[in-house]
């Protein structure tokens, strides 16, 4: 059974998605159960197979019998069994604290939103253990059309939205598509550790010169790194909250991991930082994504789309501290995968709950909302203060190694936007406090107890935020060892 | 010299977050009220049982978790830390009972979200006592930060709002703009974070490095208030009195300036500071301070924000004692700390006493009080000779301590800024007493009845000014653990 993990991780919700949508026509009731025993063993699979990893190193599966590099093999090695768990984990927590949502905002589509929601899951795993650059593009359409239509089931311009993010992620992964395409012709392999070991001698090719900036594009676009961002904020805002809490934490992350497989395993650090002198550049396009993404995050007066603004910023933490080339930095993005995958998971958790009890996202929705949701808003501090980057929450110690790596590398615009992001975040996030808090004014507040008039979220919804706030608290105080056992087995050993 | 390890340091930090959901689910004030006792006896016996062990020389430490490869959450107990868990949960209690009397004679809302959180900021307070290293420090610096937030902004409303904004911008935007990124630099610097005696930057960068992060370091740690990044303190007034009282004049403030002395002497180190001439840059910032902050206090009409106006200014005084680097100075600067406390806390509850009994928030509305309350208002002349100096009250030790400093280190000009100082104060705080007392009837703006505050509040009043009292013919151990530290820190 153990052997066959990695394949389970993707067909039993491949699998699981068709029986849904079965269901749905049967009885609605059977979608929701179906979905959570998918994912359950989908995460179980996750941990599984981290846990082998852990113990003997890379695991690789043939699927169906195939030997690589002509059949399609699966690699999972520190860096994508971390991954592996981040995506399940927060699918599995999104979609039981969605149930109460879906119910509330469209209840005639529950079969069709279960279906897509876990095939959605479905493309992001197999994006993750895939180690054939083929069948990963195959799986990112999988994971777009699934992401294209839950997006769209939102409010009134979530069409709009969810077309303009088709056009977009469709050239994105088009540009993706290429650039395997440029590589398959040089090399004659889709498989990215056969790839790998063909490239050196063609290092000098303009071809893969141009395969490496055409992939980069590709998946920059995807992950809305500034100023290829333009889809992502009216698409996440308008999107239903179910769908935008697992879209926002999981996609963005997702590709940055394709981006860091991509350079490791494929073109290898020492083409891509020592052979090409482009690192530094993509550093500095970083530095300008993060600052933009902070002010534009401060120029918005609806939470949703103020957090949507936040990911673009965060994108850019991860992107920079991966290119910095250094052990801290690529340390810091990848903790980093993780961390703001759990943080931004709370911060939408948090967004779907005021939904459900106020049917609205704007600021001025969110008055009183101290006094009449104080669970939710107290987890929403928690989120704030680990994106802010406050110790203990796990947002400080990703941002400490970012940081760290700025500082060795001697990148200290790199240094100087994380910190100014950090800043903006502590506005950002104490005016929604302190709307939530103050208004609206009372006549006489101060020294009259009003009566307690607590409105909470149903407990479905809020006990897994609740953990996934205790979780920020306890994955930052488990960096160690996250990064001992784990992250640092993922950066080759060459990485000083 | 031992080293010990025991968990005694992390019970003491963690007995009063332990409390908090107690608190939270407690429906009855008065069981609420005596958990806050419980918690806060509690920490004090913790404290209180560890001294022994510190005036006998030894160290306790305590690792919880290595958070980072190389840097863990570690507590380390030395005679510094010591002298100022001893003075923040000592006085936490006491602060307890006033709070009582306070919010109850005030019938003030969310009493309960009061003493939550003031129960976390006692344990970040004693978690930065207790710091082994520069990132222990830091998180519970930052973790104090937010748990005093909704105690500056307790009455919602309009002003509380802009200056729980000005307290953020100086108090959050400086730990991360500043002391952040010279945190990282040092580490990056030297491989280490952790405190010792002799400093671990020694030999790590330039003289322009060392002082540029230096500058860093002491304007990132705003908590301290030195010029220019005070103005969140008067601002922070707004709280309810016992929140100044315990956190603005006691916990939080002394949190930077402590902060301040581990960086000058745990990071940096006598040596290192004296061999750059770092501290006499750092004595002519804090001399500054004091300077100007106590001529702003004297044209301050508003009593609390006279006090903290005032408080500005003490807070320089600790800084500068340890930054003259001369033995004297160091142990008069750090017993400052203790006696400053005693002292200050007096006057911040005869200003709530007064708030209680009469509602009068100004100066210029209270002559003729000390007929009115004539406890408070001797409690409050007390306090105030203690701030100024004077015998028979703690605070002549401390200051007698720095002006032998200044002669030790051969300065003369921070000589005259103390006695300026000094006179300074008497000329902001004398006449408030004297206004009190002594005037014609005509003048008075009170009936002669004799009405006090509610007893919780003149209690807790009349024993710290006691304790002020006291402190002059007995400043042990506070005194003591100021010499032990000095000692150890300029090398045996």
């Amino acid at each position: 059974m153990s052997q066959q993990y990695p394949a389970l991780l993707v067909i039993v919700p491949l699998l699981s998605a068709l029986l849904i949508s079965i269901a749905g026509w049967v009885n609605k009731k059977l979608c929701f159960p179906i979905a959570v025993a998918a994912l359950s063993v989908a995460a179980l699979s996750s941990v599984g197979l981290l846990l082998r990893v852990l113990d003997e190193g890379v695991v690789l599966y043939r699927l169906g019998g195939w030997d690589p590099p002509f059949g399609i093999a699966y690699y999972v090695d520190h860096l994508n069994g971390l991954i592996l768990n981040v995506v399940s984990f927060v699918a599995l927590f999104n979609l039981i604290a969605a149930k109460k949502s879906v119910e509330q905002e469209f209840p005639e589509k529950i079969g069709p939103f279960y279906t897509l929601y876990v095939l959605m899951v479905t493309g992001l795993l197999g994006i993750v253990v895939t180690g054939d650059a083929f069948n990963l593009y195959v799986l990112l359409e999988i994971a777009a059309l699934t992401g294209y239509g839950l997006l769209a089931m939102g409010e009134d311009r979530a069409p709009l939205s969810s077309l303009n993010y088709l056009y977009m992620g469709t050239i994105g992964a088009c540009f993706y598509l290429l650039g395997v395409g440029y590589l398959y012709i040089v090399t004659g392999s889709l498989n990215m550790v056969d790839i790998a070991g063909i490239l050196p001698n063609l290092y000098q090719s303009k071809a893969v010169l141009a395969a490496l900036i055409i992939c980069m594009v590709g998946v920059w676009l995807k992950m809305a790194f500034f100023p290829l961002h333009a889809w992502l904020p009216n698409a996440y805002t308008y999107a239903p909250s179910a769908a935008s809490s697992l879209i926002a934490p999981l996609v963005t992350k997702v590709m940055i991991y394709v981006m860091i497989r991509l350079v490791l395993t494929v073109f290898t650090p020492k083409y891509a930082f020592d052979t090409l002198v482009i690192s530094h550049s993509i550093v500095w396009l970083a530095c300008i994504a993060i600052v933009m993404g902070a002010i534009l995050a401060l120029a918005q007066r609806n939470l949703k789309k103020m957090l949507t603004y936040v990911i673009v910023a965060e994108v850019g933490y991860m992107v920079g501290g991966f290119w910095l080339g250094n052990r801290d930095g690529m340390t810091g993005a990848i903790l980093h995968i993780v961390n703001d995958a759990l943080m931004t998971l709370c911060a939408f958790l948090v967004v779907s709950n005021i939904v459900y009890k106020v049917k609205g996202h704007k600021f001025e929705d969110l008055k009183g909302l101290f006094r009449t949701m104080p669970f939710t808003m107290g987890a929403f501090v928690v989120a704030a203060l680990s994106i802010i980057g406050v110790p203990p929450t796990c947002g400080f110690f990703s941002k400490w190694y970012l940081i760290s790596g700025g500082i060795s590398a001697g990148q200290y615009g790199f240094v100087v936007a994380l910190l100014f992001s950090s800043l903006i975040n502590v506005i950002l996030f104490f005016r929604i406090i302190e709307i939530a808090f103050y208004e609206p004014f009372g006549n006489d507040h101060a020294h009259t107890s009003q009566p307690e008039c607590i409105k909470e979220a149903p407990l479905t919804m809020l006990i897994p935020l609740l953990i996934v706030a205790v979780g920020l608290v306890i994955v930052g105080v488990y960096t160690s060892d996250i990064v001992t056992h784990i992250i640092q087995f993922a950066i080759p050993k060459g990485i000083l | 010299m031992e080293v010990i390890t025991s968990i005694k340091p992390l019970l003491a930090v963690l007995v009063s977050l332990l409390v908090v959901p107690i608190l939270i689910s407690s429906t009855r004030p008065n069981v609420r009220e005596g958990w806050t006792f419980v918690a806060a006896i509690a920490k004090f016996l913790i404290v209180i049982s560890m001294l022994p062990t510190i005036l006998h020389g030894n160290e306790i430490v305590c690792t919880v978790a290595e958070v980072i490869p190389g840097i863990a959450i570690k507590f380390r107990v030395d005679a510094l830390g010591m002298l100022f868990a001893l003075v923040s949960s000592s006085l936490w209690i006491i602060t307890s009972v006033y709070s009582i009397g306070y919010m109850r004679g005030l019938k003030e809302h969310s009493q309960t979200r009061y003493f939550c959180f003031f129960a976390l900021c006692l344990s970040a307070t004693i978690g930065v006592a207790f710091s082994a290293n520069l990132l222990t420090l830091f998180l519970f610096y930052e973790m104090l930060s937010f748990a005093t937030y909704p105690l500056v902004v307790h009455h919602q409303d309009e002003e509380a709002r802009s200056s729980g904004r000005k307290y953020l911008l100086y108090i959050a935007g400086g730990s991360i703009a500043f002391v952040l990124p010279a945190m990282l630099i040092s580490y990056n610097l030297a491989g280490t974070l952790e405190f010792s005696n002799q400093g671990f930057l020694a030999g790590t960068g330039s003289k322009t490095l060392m002082l540029i992060l230096l500058l860093m370091f002491i304007f990132g740690f705003a908590k301290s208030a030195i010029m220019p990044v005070h103005s969140w303190l008067p601002a922070a007034m707004v709280a309810p009195t016992p929140v100044s009282a315990l956190l603005h004049a006691v916990a939080v403030v002394k949190v930077g300036v402590f902060s301040i002395i581990r960086i000058l002497t745990g990071v940096y180190g006598i040596n290192l500071l004296a061999s750059l001439n770092l501290g006499i840059v750092v004595c002519y910032i804090a001399s500054f301070t004091i300077i100007v902050a106590s001529l702003i206090a004297l044209s301050q009409d508003g009593l609390k924000r006279r006090l903290a106006f005032s408080t500005i200014s003490q807070l320089s005084y600790i800084i500068l004692g340890v930054a003259l680097l001369s033995p004297k100075g160091m142990a008069g600067g750090m017993t400052h700390i203790a006696m400053h406390a005693f002292g200050k806390i007096t006057l911040f509850f005869c200003a709530g006493a007064i708030f209680v009994a009469t509602g009068k928030k100004n100066i210029s509305e209270m002559v003729g009080i000390g007929k009115r309350m004539p406890v408070t208002m001797v409690a409050f002349f007390i306090g105030a000779l203690s701030v100024i100096g004077l015998p028979p009250c703690g605070g002549f030790i401390s200051k007698w301590n720095l002006v032998l400093g200044t002669l030790q280190a051969d300065q003369w000009p921070m000589l005259v800024v103390l006695l300026g100082s000094s006179l300074l104060n008497a000329a902001y705080f004398l006449p408030i007493v004297y206004k009190a007392f002594f005037c014609t009837k005509e003048e008075s703006l009170f009936e002669k009845k004799i009405e006090e505050a509610p007893v919780w509040c003149v209690v807790p009043l009349a024993v710290t000014a006691a304790a002020s009292i006291i402190l002059f013919f007995y400043p042990q151990p506070f005194f003591g653990l100021a010499n032990m530290a000095v000692k150890s820190m300029l090398g045996g």
